[in-house]
């Protein structure tokens, strides 16, 4: 019995190997945290999928929310404490105004690489044909209301309606 | 290297299979890469969009980003798409005879 799953392991291998990789078709990108550089990747990516003519969906959950919350959408910072990407002392990173020097060098060089301060970027990737969803669970423990929300938010879904939604996609967490 | 015929010329083109020689390029020959790419007929719309990365390559030596398009080009996002669908940056550049653009975004 076991060599009968060996071979049959070993054949589909095979098989496997034969076949040209599938090109990605559809990816739903999960963006979790609040900070500048814990949000721009994920809308890098969903922006680099659509323009590659791949289906994209974004699904902010905890305080990833803060990219899609109108009023703190285009004030995020990136984090100069416990950062090791700064390569700054810890004591020098939690100096008053160390954050937002930082974030305000960075948001100068991402201007000039083309890329748009969130509130922009999340309108081109959703007028691009990206869905753009809010997690339920952590609206409801931030107790926040719709208008809280940019416009191009499509809804309020559960995880469960977020795993419908991502049939047949590549899910990618950041 | 693998080469496309357009009124009985052979042009090369590059791995990306955009024309490799941007000095071959006709608005004849945008009109037949758009036909291969499914884009039966080009508008005033899809002209304004090649010229202005026609443009910009010429002065800058890279296709402009989605953002640069949708901010400067006189044609936003969600056309942009409907136009030139599955990848406009891609796209557009193939048909205007550029390389595929180099950036992210």
């Amino acid at each position: 019995m076991t060599q009968i799953a060996a071979d049959q392991s070993l054949t589909s291998v095979s098989n496997a190997t034969e076949e040209a990789p599938q090109p990605i078709q559809k990816v739903s990108i999960i963006v979790s945290r609040g900070s500048l550089e814990g949000v721009y990747p994920g809308l890098i990516m969903a922006n680099g999928a659509r323009m590659e003519g791949i289906e994209a969906s974004l699904f902010f959950t905890f305080f990833g929310l803060d990219a899609i919350i109108r009023k703190r959408m285009d004030h995020l910072k990136v984090a100069t404490v416990g950062n090791p990407g700064m390569h700054m002392p810890t004591l020098l990173g939690a100096l008053p105004g160390m954050s937002a020097f930082a974030t305000s060098m960075m948001k100068k060089e991402m201007e000039k690489i083309d890329i748009p301060p969130v509130g922009e970027f999340l309108t081109m990737i959703h007028d691009a044909g990206c869905e753009v969803y809010a997690c339920r669970a952590t609206v409801d423990m931030f107790h926040l209301k719709p208008e809280d929300f940019c416009a191009e938010v499509d809804g309020v879904i559960s995880v469960g309606q977020f795993y419908e939604k991502a049939a047949g996609a590549q899910i990618i967490f950041t | 290297m693998d080469t496309m015929t357009v009124a009985g010329k052979e042009l090369a083109l590059d791995a990306d299979g955009h024309l490799a020689n941007q000095s071959d390029w006709t608005e004849d020959i945008a009109r037949e890469i758009a036909g291969n790419e499914g884009i039966p007929e080009l508008t005033a719309q899809h002209w304004a969009v090649i010229n202005f990365m026609r443009n910009v390559f010429a002065k800058e030596g890279d296709a402009p980003s989605i953002r640069r398009l949708t901010k400067e080009s006189g044609v936003d996002t969600k056309t942009l798409y409907q136009i030139f669908p599955k990848g406009p940056a891609k796209r557009a550049a193939k048909i205007a005879g550029l390389p595929k653009p180099k950036g992210c975004i």
